[in-house]
């Protein structure tokens, strides 16, 4: 890459680098060559997942890239120093990036170009085997690529679980000139990016995966609902999405396929409901994020009344390479019904966060101890919540589960989007509960009443000097029994979850 | 952002409904102008978008991107979600109302800052995060919030 006299640097242009000030990074880095008279070209690729250490520099070197950790502008006159253009030695430095430990490890499938392409750049997409599936399904028959994405066992990534390929077969047999593919992009759940990191990392492999679900289910319209929460991916998605049409990769006559599909962006405006499909449907229409009652299934009734797809950025990015690979391959990957691999993250109180894509099967505790380093403030582990604010808390008792979806539910847990927040010794798991109810109240959509009261009456029953734990856990029941979608009938989930394992937390004098 | 405009605004609304677009959209191009939807919009609004003032009010009222009061010069939104408190976010969120003697949801009588909850900005393996005018923040701590006000308030 670099010729003798240029060098080739990597600095990521992602939404966690330029908060913690790639940008300035980048500026100190142009200026000092200027004055020490190099020619220096900077990529500004996606994210390699390793939060804990961005910001990542990184420089190509004959042996492969060289990577230094939690890089600021201040160092950049000492990296030059230290020779870093060649992979001069530096106390930040990591060595080659593909032998760091935490990267080689993994199994990165999904992730396997973020990090490492410059995103919006299609030919270096192309050359890592971009498209490669889509190729693959130009050719197949609706019903051919449908047959692979059930037999693969492909189940939806934002939560629930839901075979894909089913899914597909249900708006595929719909009778309509009018389908929509819809990809669900409002990842709300807390301690969840890896939606945000691959449509800034690899915007290309999310229309790649929208495209082969619209040759499988005859749709000619896409859109891509992102939450505004996320600037950096919805300018990369919206610049990805002119890129490829202008390759020919969308529009009229797909590589010259006689196929046509065409995607669009719609930004959300902060409400985490509208991650509920029928809620998102709703917002799709320019109305509030209400959910709607199912039946009809989306599937048959979705957007503007029309049968519509709707599945997450993960599962979607997960079916180029089941084309490109074979069903069978994604099949043998994983435990039992849980197929593949999951993207998980680790965040809050945790050494090393940052995304790890593992197969399924591998434990809690390999991802939370080996990756993730224990927790960051170096108190011992209190609680781990895995799912999102409506996922269960659990304890280092449970941590030897293996990840899988049968296998977190027999805890009465969930894997949810695959996000794992890490709780330090000094947390009060009934603060915790009571921030569910909180969180519920401001979020509820106020359809059914078991939510919208719901959760005020639990907020305030953890909020009053004596914790009467009976009264919340039939008020759980409630709210499990009565609400209308996963918002008010999950919150319980993360509440007595907490109750369970922690009771001396809600003993005593409440606050 | 803009000072609220009446036929900018109208123009705005005119653009985005005959361009077939729904109802949040015309919103969101209000308030990408001007930070807010003024509630003399509500009406236009209605009559291009074919909807109810009620309906536009109850949308208004449920995103929470968008309000109806103009927001401070600067904007700070602090995230309160699970990841960041897990990092401190509740206790470095009082410390920053505690010295801009404003709290959430409220923004300083000399218009200069408006304070927000935010609910995740996905930089949950860096807390506590945050985003100022749009710029993303991460990895805070007590000395680079003083920083920043200080900044804020030169």
């Amino acid at each position: 890459m670099s010729a003798d006299d240029s060098f080739c640097v990597f600095v990521p242009g992602d939404m966690l680098a330029i908060a913690l000030g790639a940008d300035e990074l980048v500026l100190a880095l142009k200026e000092e060559a200027k004055v020490r008279n190099i020619s220096l070209e900077i990529v500004r690729n996606g994210s390699r997942g390793m939060c804990w250490a961005e910001t990542l520099l990184e420089v190509q070197t004959k042996n492969g890239r060289v990577a230094y950790a939690n890089v600021s502008a201040c160092d950049v006159k000492g990296l030059f120093d230290a020779g870093f253009l060649t992979g001069g030695d530096h106390a930040k430095c990591l060595g080659l990036t593909r032998k760091i430990p935490w990267l080689a490890r993994q199994n990165r499938i999904i992730f396997n170009r973020c990090g490492i392409i410059d995103p919006l750049n299609i030919d270096e997409f192309k050359a890592a085997g971009g498209f490669s599936g889509l190729l693959i399904a130009l050719q197949m028959s609706a019903d051919e690529i449908i047959e692979q994405v059930i037999d693969s066992g492909l189940r939806g990534r934002g939560g629930a679980g839901f075979p894909t390929g089913i899914k597909w077969q249900t708006v595929a047999r719909e009778e309509s000139d009018t389908k929509y593919i819809v990809c669900n992009a409002d990842e709300g759940d807390a301690g969840t990016f890896s939606d945000r990191l691959i449509m800034e990392g690899d915007p290309f492999r999310v229309i790649e995966g929208m495209t082969i679900a619209a040759l499988a289910n005859g749709a000619k319209t896409g859109i891509i609902y992102i939450r505004s929460e996320y600037p950096f991916a919805i300018k990369m998605m919206r610049a990805a999405i002119d890129k490829a049409r202008g390759a020919n990769w969308l529009g009229d006559n797909i590589n010259g396929s006689e196929k046509s599909f065409d995607i669009s962006v719609f930004v959300g405006a902060g409400s985490y409901v509208c991650g509920e499909e029928t809620a998102l449907l709703e917002s799709l229409e320019g109305k509030p994020g209400i959910v709607r009652s199912k039946p009809p299934l989306p599937a048959v009734k979705g957007l503007h009344g029309q049968p519509t797809v709707i599945n997450n950025v993960i599962t979607l990015s997960a079916v180029p390479d089941i084309l490109a690979r074979s069903a069978k391959w994604h099949a043998e990957l994983g435990i039992n019904r849980s197929t593949g691999t999951l993207p998980f993250q680790l965040a809050g109180n945790v050494a090393r966060g940052g995304l790890v894509e593992m197969a399924f099967g591998v434990s809690l505790r390999t991802l939370i101890e080996d990756f993730g380093g224990g927790s960051g403030d170096g108190s011992e582990i209190k609680a781990v919540q895995v799912g999102g604010p409506l996922g269960a808390y659990l304890p280092p008792d449970d941590f030897d589960v293996k990840t899988g979806y049968e296998e977190f539910a027999e805890l009465g847990a969930g894997i949810g989007h695959g996000g794992i927040v890490v709780y330090g010794g000094d947390t009060d798991m009934k603060v915790q509960a009571r921030y569910a109810f909180e969180f519920c109240a401001e979020e509820s959509c106020a359809k059914c009443t078991p939510c919208r009261i719901g959760s005020i009456r639990g907020k305030e029953l953890l909020e009053a000097d004596t914790i009467n734990t009976e009264l919340v856990d039939e008020l759980c029941q409630i709210m499990i029994e009565g609400s209308a979608c996963a918002m008010g009938a999950m919150t319980p989930i993360p509440v007595q979850s907490a109750m369970k394992h922690w009771p001396q937390d809600f003993e005593g004098q409440g606050k | 952002m803009k000072k609220w405009d009446d036929q900018q605004a109208l123009q705005i609304i005119r653009n985005s409904a005959d361009s077939g677009q729904v109802l949040t959209h015309g919103i969101r191009q209000l308030v990408d102008c001007f930070g807010y939807v003024d509630e003399i919009a509500i009406d236009p609004l209605a009559k291009h978008f074919l909807r109810s003032k009620a309906e536009v009010y109850g949308v208004i009222q449920y995103y929470s991107d968008f309000r109806t009061c103009a927001p401070g010069r600067h904007v700070l939104r602090i995230c309160q979600a699970e990841s960041c408190q897990a990092t401190g976010a509740r206790k470095l969120t009082e410390y920053i109302c505690d010295k801009t003697g404003i709290t959430l949801g409220q923004t300083s009588k000399n218009q200069r800052l408006s304070l927000e909850p935010v609910y995740c900005l996905g930089l949950c393996a860096n807390g506590p995060a945050a985003e100022l005018d749009g710029q993303p923040m991460a990895g805070l701590n007590k000395t680079k919030i003083n920083t920043l006000l200080d900044r804020l308030q030169s």
